[in-house]
């Protein structure tokens, strides 16, 4: 069965950044993809993987990959090192400002590697 | 319907009160508004005008918010003086020119300051003290003059004689009674408050009658007294006390008393009902009210008899006082002069400290009638509740005044025994009622919002305590719990989670979670069971199961800065280092292009590392023989020390040599906040320590120990918990100490609060430690010895392990550093760019 994913067009080309094994179990790396850091993030200790952008709009640093996750009322997010603005890891909405909401990127695990499009 | 129009006569805090009250009470919708203000500025905070001298400006003392009269239709004439009732025609006229015709009329003039007729009296060089404009022109004065004196040893004098201290004058006080404060203290209380005063650097002259005032060339130069003693000076202060403003009541025919005010009823209305009167220009059954909380309850009465808010009736005032004069508490409330038949008194001096505190109660000793304190006020809201509510008093009622007796909390009536018609606020006039309806029916669950709701502890803050204790009780009654619970993933204080690890022998955060928690955690819980995972295991922070839970400080073990690049600083024990030491971390930062600042706590920081450049950077460090710091962690950072009896002449211990001791016995050891200590080698306390989480001090006899001690935020002194003990009793009382603190304190809890919260404090924190009340002290050694035995340098571990390493790089997937960083040269280092010089860095324009 085909699937019509409606950003599936946006996406051109998955860039593989490393073997899931490198991003311990509920914590972050950030990547370089085509010249923007790239936050990524491994809930729990299978698959679940999300991608957002590595800038904190509030330090203005290239932080976020360091930041701890967990959930807030369910939803998945990273709290900022520096300041502690919460993040949705789904959608890159700030918890704690709606005002604020940072890119989010497709990234997948194929035979164990993560893979990132920007 | 057409408005009616009232005007307020007089924009001081009274008037000013009450405008607010009835924009407060929505009656600017049947009511125009119009206000005359004789001074050139609007309401100000009269009662702390000595603030003027100490920093604060007009603009700091204003009591009117921006926009507010305008927002309201307030019509408010600034500099124009009201000076005309006629009450045929019903109308007010200004110097100005300007006619109004009223409905009603507010009088709120307020008073004047009483210039005794002495001969002289208006030679340049005499105030008065009353208006900023008063000040200003002290202010002008002062500048050619050394000496200040103020006639009149009041309240308002000794206020006014900081004024001039303030202003660098050598400073005077001269009384006509024998004592300062004559209306308010005692003469036991009177000499404390003198002592205290004088030691201060106020001279005080008591039983003065100045009989003229002398001048040379127009200006002032000395003041005579009756005894014929003579004082030099170049300016005098009148503050000899305070008359009412009622001239313009006289003028249109309003009853007035026979020493002045404006005579007014229960319902503060004059002998004409359509014109009221407030403050300190009404007089209220032969009495002028001169404090600025009856005039704010007259202002609350009128406001409410205006809106048809019932029959609101003022009833006179408790003249109940407590202020700080000069630095000094002093407090007076109720019958301070045992003027009740049969009361009996009780009184401390302690000529010492200057403290002097007296009760008076009934004859039967169950009720409490009034007091005095002098030096220490501190329990003035207790025994105010105590004494307006008529409760109770212990069998013993001197406890009241003494510190409580062993093993016994203190005699405090909890907020819930009160009722509900206390009044918590005097200053605002609240009640309990009135701030549990607050609480209640808008649902308030913090301070701030108590506070702007009901304005409780808006003024001068000293019911703030009681009104925090209030809303905690409301809100456990309401159950709205108040929540310890760590967050909305555990349903437990960090407490009782140590308790679970400890018992339960949990070893990692998924085992917690899965047993006693929700959810996946969060920043809040799960550095909290992070670090009580390590206070009871002490396990490497970085093995996989707990490198998630970590803070990123102690992630990548160091302090991350506000670029993202990181803070290096070693172990430097006691802050004793090497020549050669101090070469390697010179070179390290060389080669690193490290910037380098000294710590408070004598240690060397290292800053603008990249989180690729740590390892680098620590395998320098750990080759010539350093270790963590332990800077990034919620630990024990530094124990500072002197040089002591080794090099000091003055050092009665070997300080140095304890501190290392001390610092190298509790490394690493992880808390529910940091932890900082200190050892001085004699009583000059160079360390500092009484200012640190535990704290020791060299005696002639061996070592005092001090406890909970803050600087920070709200800086506190540490507590001293035991004398002249030796080393081994030291530390082992310190073992006992740190480990009850890691067991019960909650989480970013430091000891000085966490001792604050301990009921019974440091009284019930030495028998715990001490004399092992709890029976825990054993339990409590072991699990110190543990965390002793268990040590290791967190850098070394990960230095000696690649896979750890590996997380040390910015991008997973390429070797390259963060390009975002950009540094900035100042004072021959780097520092992060600001957002405005990043762009002239990346363009070539600044290096």
């Amino acid at each position: 069965m085909i699937q019509a994913l409606p950003t599936q067009s946006l996406i051109n080309q998955w860039v593989t950044i490393c073997p899931i094994e490198q991003i311990l179990p509920n914590t972050g790396v950030c990547a370089l993809v085509e010249g923007q850091q790239v936050a990524v993030f491994r809930v729990g200790d299978g698959t679940e993987i999300y991608a957002l952008s590595n800038y904190d709009p509030f330090s203005k640093a290239f932080v976020l990959s360091r930041g701890i996750i967990g959930d807030r009322n369910g939803i998945p997010k990273v709290a900022s090192p520096i300041y502690k603005q919460n993040f949705n890891l789904q959608t890159g909405q700030c918890l704690d400002d709606e005002t604020v909401r940072i890119p989010t990127f497709a990234v997948r695990v194929i035979e164990m590697q993560v893979q990132v499009s920007v | 319907m057409t408005k009616k129009t009232l005007v307020v006569i007089g924009n001081g805090m009274v008037g000013h009160k009450f405008l607010e009250q009835m924009i407060a009470k929505k009656a600017i919708d049947d009511w125009h508004l119009v206000t005359f203000c004789e001074e050139p500025r609007v309401a100000y905070d009269r009662v702390n005008l000595s603030g003027f001298f100490s920093g604060k400006t007009a603009a700091d003392l204003t009591l009117v918010e921006p926009g507010l009269y305008q927002d309201h239709n307030i019509q408010i004439y600034v500099g124009d003086k009201a000076i005309r009732i006629d009450r045929d025609h019903k109308t007010v006229t200004s110097a100005n020119g300007i006619t109004i015709g009223y409905d009603n009329v507010v009088i709120a003039t307020g008073s004047y300051p009483f210039v005794p007729p002495i001969p002289g009296k208006d030679t340049q060089g005499t105030f008065v003290y009353r208006t900023i404009d008063d000040l200003e022109a002290m202010a002008a004065h002062a500048k050619s003059a050394k000496v200040g004196v103020v006639i009149g040893g009041g309240l308002l004098g000794l206020e006014c004689a900081n004024a001039l201290k303030h202003m660098g004058l050598e400073t005077h006080v001269v009384e006509f009674a024998p004592r300062l404060m004559p209306v308010q203290v005692d003469d036991a209380g009177g000499t404390v408050l003198k002592n205290k005063i004088e030691a201060l650097g106020v001279a005080v002259h008591a039983s003065k009658s100045t009989t003229a005032i002398v001048s040379e060339n127009g200006r002032v130069t000395k003041m005579q007294f009756a005894d014929g003693d003579e004082l030099q000076t170049d300016m005098i202060v009148f503050s000899a006390g305070i008359r009412p403003r009622d001239e313009i009541a006289r003028d249109c025919g309003l009853a007035v008393g026979d020493r002045g005010g404006i005579v007014i009823n229960d319902h503060c209305q004059t002998s004409d009902p359509d014109i009221y009167a407030i403050g300190e220009c009404a007089l209220y059954d032969n009495r002028i009210y001169g404090l600025v909380a009856p005039g704010y309850t007259m202002a609350t009465v009128v406001a409410d008899n205006l809106c048809d808010r019932g029959s609101n009736a003022f009833t006179g005032a408790d003249m109940s006082t407590k202020l700080k004069l000069l630095g000094v508490d002093v407090a007076s409330f109720g019958d301070a002069f045992s003027k009740t038949s049969g009361a009996k008194e009780f009184a401390i001096i302690d000529s010492i400290q200057g403290i002097y505190k007296k009760i008076v109660v009934d004859e039967s000793g169950d009720r409490l009638l009034g007091g005095i304190l002098v030096g220490d006020a501190s329990a003035y809201g207790n025994l105010l509740q105590l004494m307006q509510n008529q409760i109770v008093l212990p069998p013993h009622p001197e406890d009241l005044l003494l510190p409580p007796r062993e093993g016994q909390s203190s005699f405090a009536m909890g907020v819930e025994s009160l009722p509900d018609t206390a009044q918590i606020c005097s200053c605002n006039n609240v009640t309990k009622g009135q701030i549990c309806s607050a609480i209640q029916e808008q649902g308030l669950t913090d301070i701030a919002s108590v506070k702007k709701c009901t304005q409780a502890g808006t003024g001068c803050g000293g019911c703030v305590p009681l009104v925090t204790d209030l809303l905690k009780d409301q809100l456990k009654k309401a159950g709205v719990e108040v929540k310890n619970h760590l967050c909305e993933h555990f349903a437990y204080s960090r407490q009782e989670l140590y308790h679970l690890i400890r018992t339960q022998k949990i070893e990692t955060f998924d085992q917690l979670l899965a047993g006693h928690g929700q959810g996946k955690g969060c920043e809040i819980c799960k550095p909290a069971v992070g670090s009580i995972l390590a206070s009871a295991w002490n396990d490497y922070v970085l093995n996989p199961p707990h490198v998630g839970l970590q803070d990123t400080n102690d992630a990548f073990l160091a302090n991350i800065q506000k670029d993202g690049t990181y803070s290096v600083i070693p172990r430097i024990p006691g802050g004793e280092i090497t020549p050669d030491r101090l070469i390697v971390l010179g070179e390290v930062a060389k080669e690193f292009g490290l910037y380098t600042k000294i710590t408070g706590g004598q240690r060397i920081d290292l800053l603008g590392a990249r989180v690729d450049q740590l390892p680098l950077i620590w395998k320098r460090l750990i080759d010539a023989g350093f270790e963590s710091g332990h800077a990034y962690g919620k630990a024990l950072r530094t124990v500072k020390s002197c040089v002591g009896s080794t090099w000091c002449r003055f050092g009665v211990q070997d300080s140095t040599s304890l501190a290392i001791e001390v610092e190298l016995r509790y490394r690493g050891l992880r808390a529910p906040h940091k932890l900082k200590s200190a050892v001085s080698g004699c009583t000059r306390e160079c360390a500092e320590a009484q200012s640190k989480d535990f704290g020791i001090i060299a005696t002639e006899n061996g070592w005092n120990l001090y406890v909970c001690g803050n600087g920070g935020i709200r800086p506190q002194h540490a507590q001293l918990i035991a004398e002249d003990i030796d080393k081994e009793t030291l530390i082992k009382y310190i073992d006992r100490f740190l480990m009850f603190y890691i067991r019960t304190a909650n989480r970013l809890e430091r000891t000085a609060t966490w001792l604050n919260k301990l009921e019974g404090g440091i009284d019930y924190l030495k028998q715990v430690v001490i004399h092992d009340s709890l029976g825990i002290c054993d339990e409590l050694e072991a699990e110190m010895a543990h965390q002793v035995e268990t040590y290791a340098c967190e850098w070394k571990t990960t230095i000696d392990d690649p896979t750890k390493l590996m997380r040390f790089r910015h991008f997973v997937n390429v070797d390259q550093p963060d390009p975002s960083l950009v540094h900035v040269e100042e004072r021959g280092q780097k520092r992060p760019a600001f957002d405005d010089e990043k762009e002239l860095v990346i363009t070539g324009e600044r290096s």
